[in-house]
């Protein structure tokens, strides 16, 4: 495959590959084979600025990544080290003016991502071979751009990309709709069909002649009638339960023209797609950092690589500013995992202890750790790893802290050391990868046509500059005036905007 | 090699300059931009090129950190939350996009946007310098302008078709007849020379107010005659009762309290025009700002200064009138009825506030001269 004008792979590098490779399957990592492509930087940014997908289809916003990316690059204020896709073979870059050590560090790196791809569960329903899917999207939209106008298209996607994140993350495990775009169109018409085996609302079991007594038939009638009362609101409602995945409802609902409806879904099968990487970013590339500690530390490095492997495994895992290293928290805490379970430090008899001395020198010699990480980074995401291991230890260990919005100092201010409260601010930041949780509550409001969502608020309010945005763009795709019901300090508002300007007022409050 | 990302980061460009164009209004007067400047570009903040999402706002909103610190001490606020885990949500609202637009870019803008016609430089034919241009291969010349590949270029040639190349052991030796070397051809260029004086009344009336105003529609006359100009001159010029020529820093941050005597800066000007810019040789452009005071019986002469030596040799001259609290702006009407039909070279402008700003440009420099 040529997506970008390769240079030769290296003889060496292709050695070191071996030797990498060899040394990560001795420690039962299980990867898809993998691919090195040696580029330079301008090469890198690009790959990076198109999410690593070089045959991706063509938007500005790609041109604005790459130009802050390799303004970053030349004013040395950062560098990307390695991008890895997760694709059936998976891709990876390496860069050709890093040393030879990071070249290492970068591959032993990789073959972790690799190996989490392929067994992390979240990672389970991800296109495999998205490399080749995003080649013919871009193919698609580029023959739209033709035939309709770059800039037609192109602001279609825009409004499209305002809802990308309106799916529903956890949709390709449970399958709780037929997902497919034409699939859900309301058979409005259809005759029910009696079945005379469905069993009859209210009705108690007894013996026959009993039954009369059990079940009087004027209470059966009046359950009938509520069953039927529930059973035509339930119709009337339009979707018949709230759906959070808000961008198949418009693939299916909207007026959408043929090749508008192609690349919204498009976007949204791109938005599957990444949707596991940013549920996982903590354990990813905690995972893929132990293992290029591992590797580097045990077999990798020749005296000479020392100090440069030293600088940049550290630079990795620096913690500035105060903020959060997905790297670093990821790391320490499969190392604080594995030496928990080496010495068998979990279950209700450890639980239990209540002397620190004690418990701090547990040690049943279980000698478990390396099995329960490989099965962590099997069943896990970001969010039920925190809440299954984060501890109070780990916590005070590693000095973490909650901080909040001080809108008396306009500034972000440390708010606690407490452990309940790092635990709650760090799980709320993870769930739902972070963004407000929205879902599409009724598409005919009013009787009107009109899309009606709801944010299902939990403390933090929206943005509200932005959120008029996206109800502006999200106009353009539904057509009809669009609503969102939230909470605005304290109270409940819905804005709205009826594709010519914005509203907003109270909720009303429901009988 | 051109990469896809190059078409990509160009539709990006011009949807930047299209952003530009739409809020050119708010960005020429706000004068932002002044500050931002380099050498050739100016960063220009383009809010809203995100794509919009609903997205957590500030309040309430916050996240895990990691190391030293007291409850109540504020976090280094999480200023690129790209990477940032765990900090959803904690980014600082706003996500501006700044952009590096050349001068010249930002000039053809204002010219598009505002309608403004290419400058006539007067007296072209008269100025013309020669440029070299190194644009041909010739086979003789001196050894310091010997073009290295195209040499051994010709030497390969020869040893291929005179079969003397050998590939095993492949060793290309130049000799006399290969050799090749830079060759130049001259063309004549008009050089069409400017220089742009700038002239302020900065009499106690002018507050910083004014001298804002100023200064921001100095950045943009200056941003067009550069489109038009190499290396366009400037000159300053300040004045109360007397006048002087300064450099560009003092010019904006001086602040007299004596009386006006316009015709004072009239001379100074003059002396400049005599001296080193000869009106023959250059392009000649007097802006100049005041709030409209001036002496009474000094009307008279500096009418006759312009009318007599400087409006006769000069390309344009613009006098622009910022509106002050002090200011009678009598000024203005005098050279209205004096010379306002006279010379179509004068340009008047009252520039009431910052708002302003953005027309009094199109009335200066939409003459084309």
């Amino acid at each position: 495959m040529s997506m970008v004008k390769e240079i030769r792979f290296p003889a060496h590098l292709a050695e070191i590959q071996r030797q990498m490779e060899g040394h990560a399957r001795s420690y039962g990592l299980d990867f898809f084979p993998t691919i090195f492509e040696l580029v330079d930087c301008d090469q890198l940014n690009a790959v990076a600025a198109y999410g690593g997908f070089p045959t991706r289809y063509p938007h500005w916003r790609w041109g604005m990544e790459y130009e802050q990316l390799s303004k970053g690059y030349h004013y040395g204020l950062q560098k990307i080290y390695e991008l890895v896709i997760n694709n059936d073979p998976c891709y990876a870059y390496l860069m050709t003016s890093n040393e030879l050590t990071d070249q290492k560090m970068v591959m032993a790196h990789v073959y972790g991502h690799c190996d989490f791809f392929k067994n992390n569960l979240w990672f389970a329903h991800t296109n495999r071979k998205m490399m080749d899917q995003t080649a013919n999207h871009g193919n698609r939209i580029r023959q739209y751009m033709d035939r309709f106008g770059v800039d037609t298209v192109e602001n279609f996607i825009d409004a499209c990309l305002s809802v990308e994140d309106l799916i529903d993350i956890h949709a390709p495990h449970i399958r709780r709709t037929d997902d497919r775009p034409n699939a859900a169109k309301p058979q409005l018409d259809s005759p029910e069909e009696e079945d005379p085996d469905a069993p009859i609302p209210g009705r108690l079991k007894s013996k026959d002649y009993m039954d009369s007594y059990v079940n009087p038939r004027h209470v059966l009638a009046a359950a009938a009638e509520a069953q039927a009362a529930k059973n035509a609101y339930v119709e009337r409602r339009f979707p018949a339960e709230p759906m959070r995945d808000v961008m198949l409802f418009i693939l299916q609902h909207a007026p959408l023209k043929s090749w508008q409806a192609d690349v919204l879904s498009i976007i949204r099968d791109e938005a599957y797609y990444f949707a596991p990487q940013a549920q996982t970013k903590i354990m990813n590339e905690g995972w893929a950092s132990y293992w290029h500690s591992t590797i580097m530390t045990r077999h990798g490095i020749a005296p000479s690589d020392l100090i440069c492997y030293c600088d940049h495994h550290s630079g990795t895992m620096a913690t500035s500013g105060g903020r959060l290293n997905p790297y670093k928290i990821g790391l320490e805490l499969y190392r604080d995992i594995e030496e928990r379970w080496n010495r068998g430090q979990y279950g209700k008899e450890y639980d239990e202890i209540d002397n620190y001395e004690t418990k701090r020198q547990w040690d049943t010699k279980a000698g478990l750790g390396r099995e329960k990480i490989f099965e962590v980074r099997r069943v896990h995401n970001d969010l039920t790893f925190i809440d299954s291991y984060l501890t109070l230890d780990f916590c005070r260990q590693h000095r973490l802290f909650s901080f909040g919005f001080n809108p008396g100092s306009d500034a972000y201010e440390i708010e606690s050391r407490e452990f309940p409260k790092i635990k709650e601010r760090l799980l709320f930041n993870l769930t739902n990868a972070g963004r407000p949780m929205i879902q599409v509550v009724d598409g005919n409001y009013k009787n009107r046509g009109e899309l009606y969502l709801e944010h299902h608020h939990n403390g933090v309010d929206l943005q509200m500059n932005y959120a008029r945005d996206t109800l502006t763009n999200l106009c353009r795709l539904w057509a009809r005036p669009v609503h969102i019901e939230t909470m605005l300090d304290g109270a409940g508002v819905v804005l709205s905007y009826d594709g010519s300007q914005h509203a907003q007022r109270a909720v009303e409050k429901a009988a | 090699m051109s990469m896809k990302i190059e078409h990509d980061l160009h539709r990006f460009r011009q949807i930047v300059k299209g952003k530009i164009r739409e809020n050119l209004r708010k960005y020429v007067t706000h004068g932002e931009m002044i500050g931002r400047k380099g050498r050739d570009l100016v960063s220009i903040p383009i809010p809203q090129l995100d794509v919009p999402h609903f997205r957590y706002g500030k309040n309430g909103s916050g996240g895990v950190g990691q190391g030293a610190g007291e409850p109540g001490q504020p976090v280094g606020q999480g200023e690129d939350e790209a990477s940032g885990q765990g900090q959803a949500g904690g980014d600082p609202g706003g996500h501006v996009v700044e952009v590096d637009v050349s001068l010249e870019e930002l000039a053809q803008i204002l010219g598009d946007e505002l309608k403004l016609p290419r400058i006539e430089p007067k007296g072209k034919a008269n100025i013309v310098e020669e440029k070299i241009r190194y644009s041909s291969i010739r086979s003789t010349g001196p050894e310091s302008l010997r073009h290295f590949r195209r040499t051994y270029m010709q030497a390969l040639k020869r040893q291929i078709s005179s079969s003397t190349y050998n590939v095993v052991d492949p060793m290309v030796v130049p000799i006399r007849e290969d050799k090749r070397y830079r060759a130049w051809t001259s063309h004549p260029l008009p050089d069409a020379n400017a220089v742009a004086i700038y002239i302020m009344d900065v009499s106690g009336s002018m507050t910083d107010d004014q001298k804002h105003v100023v200064r921001t529609e100095a950045f943009w006359i200056d941003t067009w005659l550069r489109s038009h100009y190499q290396g366009l001159e400037r000159r300053y010029i300040i004045h109360d009762a007397a006048a002087k020529a300064v450099d560009e820093h003092t010019f904006y941050h001086t602040r007299e309290s004596g009386g006006t005597r316009i015709s004072s800066a009239y001379k100074c000007c003059l002396e400049l025009l005599n001296t080193t810019f000869s009106p023959t040789e250059w392009n000649v452009y007097i802006f100049q700002f005041s709030d409209g005071d001036n002496w009474g019986e000094d009307n008279q002469q500096s009418i006759q200064m312009l009318r007599e030596q400087i409006l006769p040799r000069v390309n344009l001259c613009c006098y622009g009138q910022v509106e002050s609290p002090y200011g009678s702006g009598e000024y203005l009407r005098t050279l209205k009825s004096a010379l306002g039909e006279e010379f179509d070279n004068l340009v008047l402008s009252e520039i009431k506030n910052k708002e302003a700003i953005f027309d009094s440009i199109k009335q200066f420099l939409g003459k084309g001269k």
